[in-house]
């Protein structure tokens, strides 16, 4: 925003990079551009099938657990904790770039570590929530809850929804995974030697995408 | 070490520009007020309403989605900091989901329709009812 850019700068004239970021970076845009479509189908083709149904279970019937809480009645509440959380990793992942900037070393291993508890927690909530509806009998191919109308339901709904978060849920692992090889490498001084943190920006990039994507897997599976 | 940085100057990195703190609180509050806002409409408003209402909440969803999204692509994937031809190159091919979205939804429904209309004694159509006998065609035994 800050950044003065003259109206008439050539950046096609060659010496720098006409898109004025490192290739890595934009590499990992355009990576993040075909994962995007990867979890569009997902999710598209999950709408394709909601959309040729009569009638679909409620998502506040079947999501109303917490954790400790036994049988309650609180639709929305846990998923909304996992999204605060993950929303929440996401500024401290903004942080370490923002300490990585500075090439504040001991900054980004704070900022980089709080990134991995919140997606340890993130995935944590997860496994409970799999855990539970496991315990319910739902499980790719057995569905135990009804239409939102009493109906039968299909097993359509429990096959996407355990496919599409199992799949994000991989991606936040992959993203755990990452974040802690960044640690490791900010804490062996790698970055300080290279004289830039810009590795912990492409693995920020990758960080926010997957909450990104779980922005949708809330709207489509806990919402709709 | 240096080969990610194919360039002579020193700094060509695109990230000269100063790291604005403020920015990112300012979207954390913005995410968290609007999870916030879904999480009391799906659990205390939509629900008081019957169900063929659900499509503009859906609408609802749908608007905060879209913000959430805007926020965390612009601020928190600093997209919006970047220059245009950069921004071109991501949100040019996104518009395809328009194309994506329309036709498979599109299709799901036609598929639905089709389905009640010719199919009546599937188990999960139990309620609709087929109204007329297909033109030309003696009504099912």
């Amino acid at each position: 925003m800050a950044e003065a850019v003259s109206a008439n700068q050539k950046w096609w004239a060659g010496g720098r990079s006409p898109f004025n970021v490192e290739y890595g970076k934009l590499m990992m845009w355009y990576f993040l551009m075909s994962d995007a479509f990867t979890f569009g189908a997902f999710l598209i083709s999950y709408g394709s099938i909601r959309f040729s149904t009569n009638a679909w279970p409620n998502p506040n019937d079947v999501f109303s657990s917490f954790p400790g809480l036994g049988h309650t009645h609180l639709p929305l509440v846990f998923v909304s904790l996992m999204t605060f959380i993950l929303i929440m990793s996401s500024v401290t992942m903004v942080l370490a770039v923002g300490a990585g900037h500075a090439k504040d070393r001991a900054g980004v291993v704070k900022w980089m570590l709080w990134t991995i508890l919140g997606g340890i927690a993130f995935l944590s909530c997860q496994a409970w929530e799999w855990t539970h509806l496991y315990h319910q009998g739902a499980w790719w191919g057995s569905n135990p809850f009804p239409n939102y109308d009493g109906t039968q339901a299909t097993t359509n709904f429990t096959n996407f929804f355990f496919t599409i978060t199992g799949f994000h849920g991989f991606h936040v692992f992959s993203g755990v995974i990452i974040n802690i090889i960044m640690l490791i490498m900010a804490l062996n001084g790698t970055f300080d030697r290279r004289g830039h943190y810009l590795m912990i920006e492409k693995a920020g990039l990758y960080w926010h995408f997957v909450d990104l994507v779980w922005v949708f897997v809330f709207t489509c599976f806990y919402l709709f | 070490m240096e080969h990610s940085h194919g360039h002579t100057s020193h700094d060509n990195t695109g990230d000269s520009h100063g790291f604005d703190t403020k920015a990112i609180w300012r979207t954390f509050w913005i995410l968290l007020v609007i999870t916030c806002l879904e999480l009391i409409v799906g659990m205390f408003i939509a629900p008081r309403f019957p169900h063929t209402t659900k499509i503009w909440f859906n609408i609802l969803y749908i608007i905060f989605t879209a913000a959430k999204a805007f926020y965390i692509i612009a601020e928190f994937m600093h997209l919006r900091h970047e220059i245009k031809n950069m921004i071109m190159t991501i949100a040019v091919p996104a518009l395809l989901f328009i194309w994506f979205l329309g036709a498979f939804l599109w299709d799901g429904d036609s598929f639905k329709n089709l389905r009640n209309k010719l199919d009546p004694y599937k188990t999960e159509t139990h309620k609709a009812k087929p109204t007329q006998p297909i033109h030309g065609e003696e009504p099912l035994k």
